[in-house]
C-alpha cells in the first residue's frame, strides 16, 4: 500500500471522490512528509498548514453532503511564490516583499479555489524569478532532491523540488526564460510552459511581461494535463489573454504517437551539450521514431541570437516592472527616519534587492537608455521577429519539436552562482519557447550518475494537447517518472 | 505695449480629466475620486500592487477620438501605450502608462487644430498631437511643501483616464493662451466628455520664448484662469533678464500658484531619461475606418457650429454668439432661457452685460451661482410686464445669482415695484417740488433742471418710479405752473 503523498492527483482525486481516503487524510499525509524532509529540501516559503488543513475538512463536508464538487477536490498543491494570494505572504524570494500580504488572489489562485484544491504553501525560487538555479533566494537555496549537493534548477526550483520529492502532488510555476522547465528537467518531473496567452497572468508579479507563463508542474503528464485544464482560459483582467473555449487537455492523452512528425532542431544539440544529454535525447527520438513517429532534422539557425535577445528584453522589462519597490509601500524599510525621497529610495533599493537582481535591473535601465535603446531593446525585438519565423517554419513542417531542455546536468550549489555568464548559458535551449511564446514542455528522458535529463518539446501556438500527447506517449512507454529520489 | 510683443511664441501642453468616464482608464474603479477619504478609491490596478494588470477602458478611447475629430486631427491606424519611467512618490509603479510620438511609437492623432475669436478676428491654434494617459495620485502637505514635517500620498487620483493636448507654439500673448484653453475646455465639454467645473481637472504646462530666443517649459498651470498670470510673470521675467544683458536659461520652471512667481525646477542638463518602451502589458488596438465613423456619427454639435446657428437662428451678433458658446454651460444656459421665452436678444443682452461681468468679478462659475434659466426669464418678464425698472433688475439680478431666490418674492419682500400710482407719485412730485424751489423756477427754462427734478424723484422712490410715468408727470406739472404764472 502506497502512503497517500505518494499517490498521483488523478488517483486521489478518484479515491477521495468514492471516499476511499478523505482529503483531510491526504493533505495530513502530505504535511507529515514536509515535515520529515523538508529542512533538507527547503523547498517552500511559506506553509498554510492550518487553513490547508482545514479547507481539506470542508471538502469532505461536500462529498458527504454529496455537493457539487471541483475536479482538484482535497488535491494539495505548492504554489511559486511569485503568485499573489490573498492574506498569505507573496514574498518573491525577496528582501524586499519578505512580509508583503497581497489583498488578492491571482486569477489561477481563484481558479484553482473553484475547483476545490487545497493550496498548501508558497514555494521558493530565485529572486524576482531571476536565476536558474534557486540559489538567488533571500530564504537560502533549494537543494536538489535526487542529490542535495547539487541545485534544482530553476527559478521555480522549490516547485519543482516539493513534487518530485513527494512534498506535493502538483505545483505552479511561473517561466520567463525556462525557469518551469528547468527545474523540471533537473528534479525529474514534468512541467510545461503554455502559449503565451493561455494562462492568465493577472497575480503574477512580474519580472518580463511579455515572455512570461505560469505552468503545471507534476510527477506525471496526466496530472500536468489536469493542472493545466484548470489555470488556462481567457480572463478579461490580462489584456494578453487570449480568447479561446477552455479545453480538457487530458482528453489529448493518447498512447499513440504515429503519423506524427518530430522535428529535431540541429542547433539543440549543438556545441556545450553534454555528451549524456545528447545521447538521452537521441534515445527517446528513436522511441518515438520506434513508437511511430517520423522524425527530420530541422534547423532554426537564428537561435544563436537567441540567448542576448532574450536577456535584453527580459532584463529592460524588469528594470522597469521593479522600480515600484522604493521602500515606499511593501513593508522593507531600512530606515525609517527622514531624508529626502529619492536617498531614501536609493538606500532601500540598494538593501531589499540581491545582487542578481541589481544587476538585471542596471543592465536594463541601461539597454533602455536614450542612445541605446535602438541598439539593443529595438534590435532584440526585431530579432525576436526572425526567432520566431524560424520556429514557424520549422513547426510547419513538424507537429512538435525535440530537443534537450539543459544543455548540462545539475550542477554543484555554489558552483556557478559568482559566474552569471555561465548560469546564462544555461538557459540557451528554454528561451527560444518564451521569445515566440511557443508552447514548450520537459519531461524525464534519463539519468546519468543519479541525475536526471529533461526532454524538451516544444509545440505550435496553442498545440499543447500535441505536445501532451508525445508526452504521454513517452511516459507510457519509459519508467523515468517512476523514479523517487531517496530521502 | 512694447515691440517684443509681436515676438512672444506661446505652446501649451494641456491635461484633461476626461470627467464623464464612470471609471480609471485602466481599471473598475470610480472617477468619482474627488472629497473622497483618502485612498478608498483604489484597487491592486491602480495602487500598481505587484501582479496587477491594466485593462484598458473602451469608452476612454471613444472619448479621445472624438476630441481628436474635434480638434481636426488625423487619427493613428493603431493605438498602444508606453511606458514613461521616472522616479516620483505620486507615482505607485513608478512608470506612467502614457504614448509616445517616438521609438516607434504613435500617438493617438496629430496634425490637428482649433480655431480661436478673438475681437472678430479668426486665429488657428495648430495642434501637434493628442494622447491618452493615467493621471499620478496626489502628494498632499501640511502647509507650503518645504516646510510640511511629511507628505502624504492619496492614490484616489490613480489612474484617472488624463487627454494630452500639445500645441504648436502658435499664441502670441498670455491672453490668447487663456482664450485657447476656454475654447478647448467649451469644446471638450460640449463633446460630453468633460466638467471643467472640476477642481483639477484641467492642467496645463507652457513653454514661452522672446524674440525667437531661449524656450523655457513652466510647469504646474493648474487652471485657464492662472495661465494668463503665469505667462505675464514668465513674460516679465525673460524681458527683465534680456534688458539686462542676461542670456535666458533653457530651463523647467515651477509655476508657484500662492507666490505668484515662476522658480527654477531644472535645467536642460538635468532633462531625465524616461527610457520609454511599448508597454508589454497591453495589446494594440486597431482604430478601424468604420469605428472612427461610428464615433463620429455620435458626436454632438461643436461650438463653432452652435454659434452659428446662435447668429442665425436668434439673430445674434458674431461677438455675442462667440461669448456664450465660449462655455457650454453658459451656451446651454442661454437656449434653456429661450425655450422658456422667446425674446434672443434680450436674454443675451443680459447675459453677456450684467450676469458674466458680476460672474467674472466675483471670480464665479455660471454652475457655482444660484441663478437658473427659470428665474433670469422671470427677470426679464417682470420688466416687460411694467413690474419693475430695468434699473431695478439690475439691482436685484446679484440677488438672484447668490440666493438663488425668485426674482417676484425679492420685488415683493423688498417693494421694488415700480410705482405706477398717479396718487402716490402726484403727492411725491409735490414734496420734490417743495423741497427744490431753485430748480422748479430753472425748470421752467431749462430742460436740465427738469432731468434733475426727476432724478430727485427717483431717488426718492429708490428708482421705483416709472420712470416714463414719471417724466410726464413732472412735465406736466411744470406746465401747470407755467400757465398760472
Amino acid at each position: 500500500m502506497p502512503k497517500p503523498y505518494e499517490i498521483s492527483a488523478e488517483e486521489a482525486a478518484v479515491k477521495i471522490r468514492t471516499q476511499e481516503l478523505t482529503a483531510e487524510e491526504y493533505v495530513a499525509s502530505v504535511f507529515n512528509r514536509i515535515t520529515q524532509i523538508e529542512k533538507r529540501i527547503n523547498a517552500f516559503i511559506t506553509l498554510t498548514k492550518q487553513t490547508a488543513l482545514q479547507t481539506a475538512r470542508q471538502i469532505d463536508e461536500k462529498i458527504r453532503k454529496g455537493e457539487k464538487l471541483g475536479c482538484l477536490a482535497g488535491i494539495p498543491i505548492a504554489v511559486k511564490d511569485n503568485i499573489c494570494t490573498r492574506g498569505v505572504r507573496t514574498t518573491c524570494s525577496s528582501r524586499m516583499l519578505k512580509d508583503f500580504v497581497p489583498p488578492y488572489d491571482a486569477t489561477v489562485i481563484e481558479k484553482l479555489i473553484n475547483q476545490d484544491a487545497v493550496i498548501i504553501g508558497k514555494t521558493n525560487m530565485d529572486e524576482f524569478a531571476m536565476g536558474t538555479t534557486t540559489e538567488t533566494s533571500y530564504f537560502g537555496a533549494t537543494h536538489n532532491p535526487w542529490n542535495l549537493k547539487k541545485v534544482p534548477g530553476g527559478s521555480s526550483g522549490g516547485s519543482a523540488a516539493a513534487v518530485t520529492a513527494e512534498e506535493t502532488p502538483l505545483a505552479l510555476g511561473s517561466d520567463t526564460g525556462g525557469s518551469v522547465r528547468c527545474p523540471a528537467s533537473y528534479c525529474s518531473t514534468v512541467g510545461l510552459k503554455p502559449t503565451y496567452g493561455l494562462v492568465s497572468r493577472y497575480g503574477l508579479i512580474s519580472y518580463a511581461n511579455s515572455l512570461e507563463q505560469i505552468g503545471p508542474l507534476a510527477r506525471n503528464v496526466y496530472d500536468c494535463a489536469l493542472l493545466l485544464s484548470v489555470i488556462s482560459g481567457h480572463d478579461a483582467r490580462d489584456s494578453t489573454s487570449v480568447n479561446m473555449p477552455p479545453s480538457d487537455y487530458t482528453a489529448f492523452l493518447k498512447n499513440d504517437v504515429k503519423g506524427l512528425k518530430i522535428g529535431v532542431p540541429q542547433e539543440f544539440l549543438g556545441e556545450g551539450v553534454e555528451d549524456a544529454v545528447r545521447k538521452a535525447v537521441w534515445d527517446a527520438v528513436n522511441l518515438l521514431e520506434t513508437l511511430g513517429a517520423e522524425y527530420e532534422e530541422v534547423t532554426v539557425p537564428t537561435m544563436r541570437h537567441a540567448l542576448p535577445a532574450y536577456y535584453i528584453v527580459a532584463m529592460s522589462e524588469a528594470s522597469s516592472n521593479l522600480a515600484r519597490y522604493d521602500g515606499l509601500r511593501y513593508g522593507f524599510r531600512v530606515k525609517k527616519d527622514d531624508g529626502d525621497w529619492s536617498t531614501i529610495y536609493a538606500e532601500d533599493r540598494r538593501a531589499g534587492f540581491g545582487t542578481e537582481v541589481r544587476r538585471r535591473i542596471i543592465l536594463g535601465t541601461y539597454a533602455l537608455s536614450a542612445g541605446y535603446y535602438d541598439e539593443y531593446y529595438l534590435k532584440a525585438l526585431r530579432v525576436r521577429t526572425l526567432i520566431r519565423r524560424d520556429f514557424e517554419k520549422a513547426l510547419k513542417k513538424c507537429d512538435v519539436l525535440v530537443g534537450p531542455t539543459m544543455p548540462i546536468l545539475p550542477f554543484n550549489l555554489g558552483e556557478k552562482i559568482d559566474d552569471p555568464l555561465a548560469l546564462y548559458m544555461c538557459d540557451v535551449l528554454t528561451v527560444p519557447a518564451n521569445l515566440t511564446g511557443y508552447p514548450a514542455a520537459s519531461i524525464p528522458c534519463g539519468f546519468k550518475n543519479g541525475l536526471p535529463i529533461g526532454l524538451q518539446i516544444i509545440g505550435k501556438p496553442f498545440d499543447e494537447g500535441t505536445i501532451l500527447r508525445v508526452a504521454y506517449t513517452f511516459e507510457r512507454n519509459t519508467d523515468f517518472h517512476k523514479r523517487r529520489p531517496i530521502l | 505695449m512694447s515691440k517684443a510683443d509681436g515676438t512672444i511664441k506661446i505652446g501649451l501642453e494641456v491635461h484633461t480629466q476626461l470627467t464623464s468616464l464612470k471609471s480609471k482608464l485602466f481599471c473598475s474603479c470610480s472617477s468619482d475620486y474627488r472629497g473622497k477619504e483618502p485612498n478608498s478609491v483604489v484597487c491592486p490596478v491602480c495602487l500598481g500592487l505587484p501582479g496587477s494588470l491594466p485593462v484598458l477602458n473602451k469608452k476612454a478611447v471613444e472619448y479621445a477620438v472624438m476630441a481628436a475629430l474635434a480638434f481636426n486631427c488625423k487619427i493613428s491606424k493603431r493605438m498602444f501605450f508606453f511606458r514613461k519611467n521616472y522616479y516620483y512618490p505620486d507615482l505607485p509603479k513608478n512608470f506612467q502608462i502614457t504614448q509616445y510620438d517616438k521609438a516607434g511609437g504613435v500617438p493617438l492623432a496629430t496634425n490637428g487644430y482649433l480655431y480661436i475669436g478673438e475681437q472678430g478676428k479668426r486665429k488657428k491654434i495648430k495642434i501637434s498631437r493628442i494622447h491618452l494617459e493615467e493621471d499620478p495620485g496626489r502628494l498632499v502637505h501640511l502647509g507650503p511643501i518645504d516646510q510640511s514635517p511629511y507628505t502624504l500620498v492619496d492614490y484616489n487620483r490613480s489612474g484617472i483616464a488624463l487627454l494630452e493636448t500639445v500645441t504648436e507654439p502658435d499664441m502670441n500673448s498670455p491672453r490668447e493662451a487663456r482664450v485657447f484653453l476656454q475654447k478647448l475646455r467649451s469644446v471638450l465639454e460640449h463633446l460630453g466628455i468633460f466638467d471643467g467645473s472640476l477642481e483639477g481637472a484641467m492642467r496645463c504646462d507652457a513653454n514661452i520664448s522672446l524674440a525667437g530666443g531661449t524656450r523655457v517649459e513652466v510647469k504646474n498651470i493648474s487652471s485657464f484662469k492662472e495661465v494668463e498670470r503665469a505667462l505675464s510673470f514668465e513674460i516679465m521675467r525673460q524681458k527683465g533678464l534680456l534688458e539686462r544683458g542676461v542670456a535666458v536659461k533653457r530651463e523647467t520652471r515651477h509655476w508657484d500658484a500662492t507666490r505668484r512667481i515662476t522658480v527654477s525646477l531644472r535645467t536642460k542638463e538635468e532633462e531625465q531619461d524616461y527610457r520609454y518602451f511599448p508597454e508589454p502589458d497591453l495589446v494594440p488596438i486597431e482604430l478601424s475606418e468604420e469605428y472612427i465613423n461610428k464615433v463620429r456619427s455620435m458626436m454632438p454639435e461643436l461650438p463653432d457650429d452652435r454659434m452659428k446657428r446662435f447668429m442665425s437662428s436668434y439673430g445674434l451678433p458674431r461677438y455675442d454668439a462667440g461669448v456664450l458658446v465660449s462655455s457650454k454651460a453658459l451656451a446651454d444656459f442661454f437656449e434653456e432661457c429661450v425655450k422658456l421665452y422667446n425674446k434672443p436678444k434680450d436674454i443675451s443682452n443680459w447675459m453677456m452685460s450684467d450676469l458674466l461681468r458680476y460672474l467674472y468679478e466675483n471670480n464665479l462659475e455660471l454652475q457655482e451661482s444660484k441663478i437658473t434659466p427659470e428665474k433670469l426669464v422671470e427677470m426679464i418678464r417682470l420688466i416687460d410686464e411694467d413690474v419693475i425698472s430695468g434699473k431695478i433688475a439690475k439691482r436685484i439680478l446679484p440677488k438672484i445669482i447668490l440666493t438663488g431666490k425668485p426674482p417676484r418674492k425679492i420685488v415683493e419682500e423688498e417693494g421694488m415695484m415700480k410705482i405706477t400710482d398717479r396718487q402716490v407719485l402726484s403727492e411725491l412730485i409735490d414734496r420734490v417740488f417743495s423741497e427744490n424751489p431753485k430748480a422748479v423756477k430753472d425748470a421752467l427754462v431749462d430742460e436740465k433742471a427738469v432731468h434733475y427734478l426727476i432724478g430727485q424723484l427717483m431717488k426718492k422712490t429708490e428708482g421705483k418710479a416709472d420712470p416714463s410715468l414719471a417724466a410726464k408727470m413732472v412735465n406736466e406739472k411744470l406746465h401747470s405752473i407755467k400757465k398760472k404764472t
